[in-house]
């Protein structure tokens, strides 16, 4: 492991934590809140330490696969706790592992809260919550590499380490141009939808906050009752813009280049489609008696499956009260979660099209032993890693899911609340069912609950194994590299 | 005509004999010694030994002076660079052998940057014709004139069949569907029937008819015109691709049996990507593997190995044991009479297909000659020739009735094409300017023109 590389790396993210901090900072300005200096104090801080620890660039910059891993794993468990320390100093958040678990739950672009009148909070607390998302989103390893030339070959890396989904196209022959055209696409969207809202008359304040929210999938509402309280056009808007931020970033690209019809040829897109419509018919017939009529019921189905599978949890009723069906539609809707290489998290279309299509292969090798069957996305074969990857994911995902309600039971809770808020903080979704519903919050849970929870939303947005990594012995090996190795780095 | 070969591998070869057969002088290029100096003594033929894409060996062998070049070598790259070379050198007319199939999809670039007149694909070929057959199983060759207005069918008479002990001149009115029986073989003899004959069970006819009387007509003596709906193919060479790639878009269900792993991954890389098509690893020379992937339920087997002994026997298997239509392909083997004498379904010989487009073309090349062949089919076992002409102004067939016009003997006047009518003639029938006529006959003399039908 190559440690001082890692920190210098470590140091830039700081640096670029302490500037962001500088949003929350500016609303307190504006509010003339004096919650607003606390992020003035903690960005400060983070930016002299980021900017010592970057003074001077290591000798040995070489990195490789581990160290990337390792580094973005840390990176955002510092990030994340940096991010905790101004809703401990300015009283909005005073416990410690609860302002953890909100910054992680922000940064993660969960959207679970531990907060149960979030209206009390000062504005730029509640900005600092939402802009969380919006960083948390397309990711600040993305973000650092879009603006800053990074040295030598081995960024793919981090970029690796950060994007969901189980490959990571490159866009570009660079990797910093791809970065580049991920953030353009996702600005832009973001900037379409914050006009879009203010055209409907939602306030500036709400604009903003709202679009991070659902830019980065995140979910942190702004008033109590989330998303309910705003009207039709506001709330049909932000269902549309969540389901397109769901999309995988490629069809984007794709629309922008010369073959615009392979953007619609892309099976992941195709097949997240058909899930979000036939969700859609199945929940609107299920609940429409709930509703005053068949539009009403569908407006609020759509929101909320939407809403769901692309991960980010605002919600505009109760679906608690929903009926059994509905329920366990939206659970299994959790799991699939939105496109690979979208903003969104959850187990991604991809990877469940390629279970579905692995269990297809399976069946025909038991059928012609003889055969060869392949793994097929798009037409092309996926090959042998990827899938092998993805099982392991799965059952990586599993055992983790499984030691989470382990530890979990320890409450005493009921096991829906326990399952569901489980499915809600791993797949970075947000509310869950019973007590951590959407008029719910996990606050019920105990202080070690909240830390795996913490976990769960960490190797959730990380894809699993950056963090588990973590956990492996011969990743904290102290070796520094010879000196003649050096040269491998020009 | 003056032409010039590269290479004399079995496809190069039978190239060979025929045009010489047909009157060419031929000049051979090939970089093997001993072989360039057998073909050499066992043809008329003039040889030369060399690289063939040497522009001096190309001179030498006389291609400035030549009206056509065919490159036959087992590179592709090799028989298109020399193509061009000799296209630069002469401006003849140039054939290349291109069998990859990435060319093969890009064919039509590489014909018109390099000027190349025809691109011969043995395997492309071949599998089209399999394909043609395993859409009309009941036939064991199948061959169309004319962009397919006018297809020739061949059959063999099973045991039972309604055409057993008919008389010809009885055939119309026992049997709906318009059609010509052209050519008949009887054990080792091809025969010109005419409508005294006497048909018999085992017999091998050729038919003459449009699509749909011939399908008409298979209905009514009781044969299946369904296509195959599922087909096991031995060997996954290039045939096998091809083919499958065919077949695929057509509906039915493939199973390929492939020795080797490695190729099995590349194919079912390449066309996997239908549940219709499996390619399954494993020895088909061992019965038990061919019992259990089914070679009892297939409608169809094809055997596509590499090794010629291997197809027959694989066929004889499959024989044995079902109904399904079995086609069997054979590369070099020259036993043409004992393999006949097997019961092994549809033989395809891929080198003779490629002889028969060369032949066909090199005839077709002589119009301005003379020549006014359209197409040509070698029928029957290479024992009779079908050939589609066209008929020019100031032919001399033009305007007499076919009953005073004195044709040689075996030789049969199947059918006439006039615009989109398709006319079997009888006696008072006669064959006007611009008409399509295909004509059958057993004399295998390189017929250029209709006049050389007419004695004397």
């Amino acid at each position: 492991m190559n440690f001082p590389m890692i920190m210098y790396i470590l140091g830039m993210v700081l640096k670029y934590e302490g500037i962001f901090m500088l949003i929350p900072f500016i609303t307190g300005l504006i509010y003339k809140e004096n919650a607003g200096f606390s992020f003035a104090v903690v960005g400060l801080t983070s930016y002299v330490s980021g900017y010592l620890l970057t003074r001077k660039k290591p000798q040995n910059q070489l990195y490789f696969a581990r160290e990337g891993f390792a580094c973005v794993a840390l990176s955002w468990i510092v990030m994340s706790i940096v991010g905790a320390m101004p809703f401990v100093l300015n009283k909005d958040i005073p416990n410690f592992i609860d302002a953890l678990f909100e910054t992680t739950s922000g940064f993660t672009t969960t959207g679970a809260s531990i907060l149960s009148d979030i209206e009390a909070l000062n504005k730029s607390s509640i900005m600092w919550r939402s802009f969380t998302h919006w960083i948390g989103g397309m990711g600040v390893f993305v973000f650092i590499l879009a603006v800053l030339p990074m040295a030598g070959g081995y960024s793919m890396y981090l970029m690796s380490a950060e994007s969901p989904g189980p490959t990571v196209g490159k866009l570009l022959p660079r990797l910093r141009d791809t970065a580049k055209i991920l953030y353009m696409i996702y600005f832009v969207m973001t900037l379409l939808q914050i006009i879009i809202l203010l055209i409907f008359k939602m306030p500036f304040f709400d604009a903003l906050t709202i679009t991070f929210g659902t830019a980065g999938t995140g979910g942190f509402g702004i008033k109590n009752d989330s998303m309910a309280g705003y009207s039709i056009p506001i709330q049909t808007t932000v269902t549309i813009f969540m389901i397109l931020f769901g999309v995988n970033f490629n069809a984007y690209y794709l629309l922008l280049g010369k073959n615009k019809g392979d953007a619609f040829k892309m099976e992941e897109v195709r097949w997240y489609f058909l899930i979000i419509f036939l969700s859609i018919a199945i929940i609107t017939l299920n609940i429409v008696k709930q509703y005053s009529g068949p539009v009403e019921a569908l407006r609020h189905c759509a929101f909320q499956v939407g809403s769901i599978i692309t991960t980010t949890g605002y919600s505009t009723v109760d679906f608690n009260l929903w009926p059994q069906l509905s329920r366990t539609i939206l659970v299994m809707l959790m799991f699939i979660g939105a496109c690979a290489g979208s903003t969104g998290g959850g187990i991604k279309v991809s990877r469940i099209i390629m279970l579905f299509k692995m269990v297809g292969v399976e069946m025909t090798k038991i059928i012609y032993p003889r055969s060869a069957k392949f793994v097929r996305m798009d037409k092309n074969v996926v090959d042998d890693d990827t899938v092998k990857t993805v099982a392991a994911y799965l059952i990586t995902y599993v055992l983790i899911f499984g030691v989470s309600m382990f530890i979990l039971a320890f409450d005493n809770l009921d096991m829906v609340t326990n399952f569901t808020g489980i499915a809600a903080t791993l797949n970075n979704i947000g509310p869950g069912l019973e007590l951590v519903g959407p008029s719910g919050n996990f606050s019920v849970f105990t202080p070690v609950s909240k830390l795996v929870l913490i976990f769960d939303m960490l190797a959730g947005r990380l894809e699993l194994f950056p963090l588990l990594l973590l956990f492996s012995p011969s990743i904290w090996v102290f070796k520094h590299y010879k000196k003649k190795n050096y040269a491998l780095k020009k | 005509m003056k032409i010039v070969i590269l290479g004399c591998g079995k496809v190069g070869k039978t190239i060979l004999e025929q045009l010489v057969v047909e009157g060419h002088d031929l000049s051979v290029i090939d970089r093997q010694e001993d072989l360039i100096k057998r073909i050499g003594k066992t043809y008329d033929v003039n040889v030369h030994y060399g690289d063939g894409a040497s522009r001096k060996v190309q001179i030498e062998a006389g291609v400035d002076s030549a009206d056509m070049f065919i490159a036959v070598t087992d590179s592709d790259e090799l028989n298109l660079l020399c193509c061009m070379i000799a296209k630069k050198t002469a401006n003849c007319k140039t054939i290349a052998r291109v069998r990859n199939p990435i060319y093969n999809d890009e064919i039509m670039f590489l014909k018109e940057e390099i000027g190349l007149s025809m691109v011969i694909n043995p395997e492309y070929a071949a599998a089209k014709e399999i394909a043609r057959i395993l859409r009309f199983p009941s036939a064991i060759k199948i061959d169309t004139f004319s962009k397919g207005k006018v297809e020739m069918l061949e059959f063999k008479i099973i045991p039972g069949s309604p055409l057993c002990d008919l008389c010809l001149s009885d055939m119309s009115k026992k049997i709906k569907g318009q059609v010509l029986v052209c050519t008949v073989q009887r054990g080792n003899n091809v025969f010109i029937p005419n409508g005294n004959f006497i048909l018999k069970e085992k017999d091998l006819i050729s038919i003459v008819a449009s699509h749909e009387n011939s399908k008409q007509f298979f209905k009514n003596i009781g044969l299946n015109t369904h296509q195959v709906k599922d087909v096991m193919i031995v060997g996954g060479g290039r045939i096998a691709h091809y083919l499958s790639k065919d077949l695929l878009s057509a509906g039915i269900k493939i199973i390929v049996i492939e020795k080797d792993e490695k190729r099995q991954k590349e194919l079912e890389k390449l066309l996997g990507d239908t549940g219709r098509f499996n390619v399954l690893q494993g020895d088909a020379t061992n019965q038990e593997v061919l019992i259990e992937e089914g070679i009892d339920y297939c409608s169809a087997f094809v055997s596509l190995t590499g090794i010629d002994e291997a197809n027959i026997f694989l066929s004889l298997f499959a024989k044995s044991r079902t109904d399904a239509k079995v086609i069997t392909k054979i590369n070099r083997i020259s036993f043409d009479d004992i393999v006949e004498n097997f019961d092994l379904g549809s033989i395809i010989y891929p080198k003779f297909i490629t002889a028969e487009y060369i032949v066909s073309y090199v005839r077709a090349l002589q119009n301005g000659m003379g020549s006014n062949v359209e197409t040509m089919y070698r029928i029957l076992n290479q024992k009779a020739e079908a050939l589609e002409f066209k008929i020019q102004p100031g032919s001399p067939v033009i305007g007499i009735p076919l009953e005073k016009l004195d044709t040689k003997d075996n030789v049969l006047i199947a059918c006439i094409i006039r615009g989109i009518d398709v006319i079997f003639p009888n006696g008072s029938s006669v064959i006007l300017e611009k008409d399509y006529v295909i004509v059958v006959t057993t004399l295998l003399s390189g017929f250029k023109d209709i006049k050389d039908i007419i004695k004397g």
